[in-house]
């Protein structure tokens, strides 16, 4: 009942906030209110008996809404966050497409033919999982973290100003003169 | 295995770690200074030009937020208000909501001082967080379990500090990084007017401020149970081990404080991601490989 209960606030939560995420003309309130979707998400998967992977959803949404608030105001929003900027473009065409979309899967879940369970929930999921991602997964798992780390270092190499060795010495104006990053 | 807390405590955590902030609070104030943010009680909140209210205030009523929750793992002698079969990574996503709290805050009152405090705990975040995330692994990983009470019981013998020195560290530096605090107070410092906190006022300000000292507590107070051995301990209750293990943790940090320089968040990243990831990474081995002996 409680769980219930949960389940459809979380759900309104969830969507609610993810059509909050078109309706705000600020990048910072999007974000945020995208945040608050995704949060929704990771408390659902916790009802589903996944704490571990419920928790992990909100830890590493948090951080990544964070930062892409500061990506989005700087990318999207002109100039720097100042004027405000609709999440709208191509208004029509775009709600076509989502209640396509939307229509199609919801067709999907109430139609298809789903399978009884088979066996039972493993007592600790966060166990089953660990075992999984560390086993069978494993070669998936390491080719996913050395390219996600390549990707971190690319983009860290392609973004910065300075090579290796010649950062500018504590308190050097001269960098600032030529219009380089300020510390 | 910890016991389950009566009810009451979830409804007397959050003013009993009120006081214990309070306190903390007080004993760093410099002498001759009361406790000046309880003035803020009766002034009113400050108004910017189009601001974002709501999001200030959003900023300035998660920081505490965030902190209470982060202490419903935190075990007062064995038991603690739920202990959650993964509180050691809801402590950690508790923990990462400081994040977009100081950015909010930061952000909401439309103001460049402000907004540069809250850029700055972005910048400190990408720098503490990777270190500190390896800590909590190597406690868990030491203990086998992500149970915050299954780390205190792992702890029965020898206290985890002894042979994870380095994730115990860590985990300070963390504490007083993500609370902006101490050397790491660049966030709201005097160079940018109060940054974050700068244009708050009335009782955001006091949930921002007061916010901060709640996490500074919470998480010092998590470093009892993932390496000070929670409650244990001779002769003393297990409470009051937790209490006076907490004191010292704390007593330690505001020690320190006035010892170390300040400390820029892009030197600190630097140093973070060439020293202290490496130096996580190799505890976490040793705690692994140990681990793997057993």
């Amino acid at each position: 009942m409680l769980g219930d209960l949960l389940f459809w606030v979380l759900a309104a939560v969830a969507v609610g906030a993810g059509g909050l995420v078109f309706g705000c003309a600020s990048m910072a309130r999007a974000t945020y209110a995208l945040l608050a979707a995704l949060s929704a998400v990771g408390g659902e998967v916790v009802l589903l008996g996944l704490d571990y992977l419920g928790v992990v959803i909100v830890l590493m949404m948090t951080l990544e809404m964070a930062l892409m608030a500061v990506f989005m105001i700087m990318f999207m929003m002109s100039p720097s966050g100042l004027s405000p900027m609709s999440m709208r473009h191509n208004t029509r065409g775009a709600a076509a497409i989502c209640a396509g979309v939307f229509g199609l899967l919801a067709a999907g879940a109430l139609l298809a033919p789903w399978p009884e369970r088979a066996g039972r929930a493993p007592a600790d999921p966060t166990r089953a999982l660990g075992l999984s991602l560390m086993g069978p997964q494993m070669l998936t798992m390491t080719v996913l973290g050395m390219v996600l780390f390549a990707t971190i270092v690319a983009v860290v190499v392609l973004a910065t100003r300075h090579g290796r060795y010649d950062r500018p010495p504590a308190g050097a104006r001269e960098a600032a003169r030529r219009g380089g990053e300020v510390g | 295995m910890a016991e389950a807390a009566p009810l009451w405590w979830a409804l007397a955590l959050p003013p009993v770690l009120a006081v214990a902030a309070a306190a903390t609070a007080l004993a760093a104030a410099p002498a001759g200074h009361g406790v000046a943010p309880l003035r803020e009680l009766a002034r009113r909140r400050r108004r910017t030009v189009a601001a974002d209210a709501p999001l200030a205030t959003l900023g300035a009523v998660l920081l505490p937020l965030a902190a209470v929750s982060g202490a419903v793992v935190l075990p007062l002698g064995f038991r603690s208000v739920s202990d959650l079969a993964v509180g050691v990574v809801w402590f950690n996503a508790m923990a990462a909501l400081a994040w977009p709290a100081v950015w909010l805050a930061g952000w909401g009152p439309n103001s460049a001082l402000s907004l540069i405090g809250g850029y700055r705990f972005l910048a400190q975040g990408l720098a503490y967080e990777v270190p500190h995330m390896l800590a909590l692994t190597t406690a868990a990983l030491g203990a086998g379990s992500l149970r915050v009470g299954a780390v205190v019981e792992a702890q029965r013998g020898l206290w985890f500090v002894t042979w994870m020195p380095v994730a115990f560290a860590v985990h300070l530096l963390s504490a007083a990084a993500m609370a902006f605090w101490g050397p790491f107070d660049r966030p709201v410092g005097r160079d940018v007017a109060g940054g974050a906190a700068g244009e708050l006022g009335g009782a955001d300000r006091l949930s921002f401020l007061g916010g901060r000292w709640l996490l500074l507590v919470v998480a010092a107070g998590m470093a009892v149970p993932l390496f000070l051995g929670g409650g244990h301990g001779p002769l003393l209750p297990a409470w009051c081990w937790t209490l006076v293990k907490t004191a010292a943790v704390l007593a330690a940090l505001l020690w320190l404080r006035r010892r170390l320089p300040a400390v820029r968040m892009d030197r600190f990243a630097a140093v973070a991601w060439t020293v202290v990831t490496p130096l996580a990474v190799a505890q976490a081995l040793v705690v692994a490989v140990v681990v793997l002996g057993r």
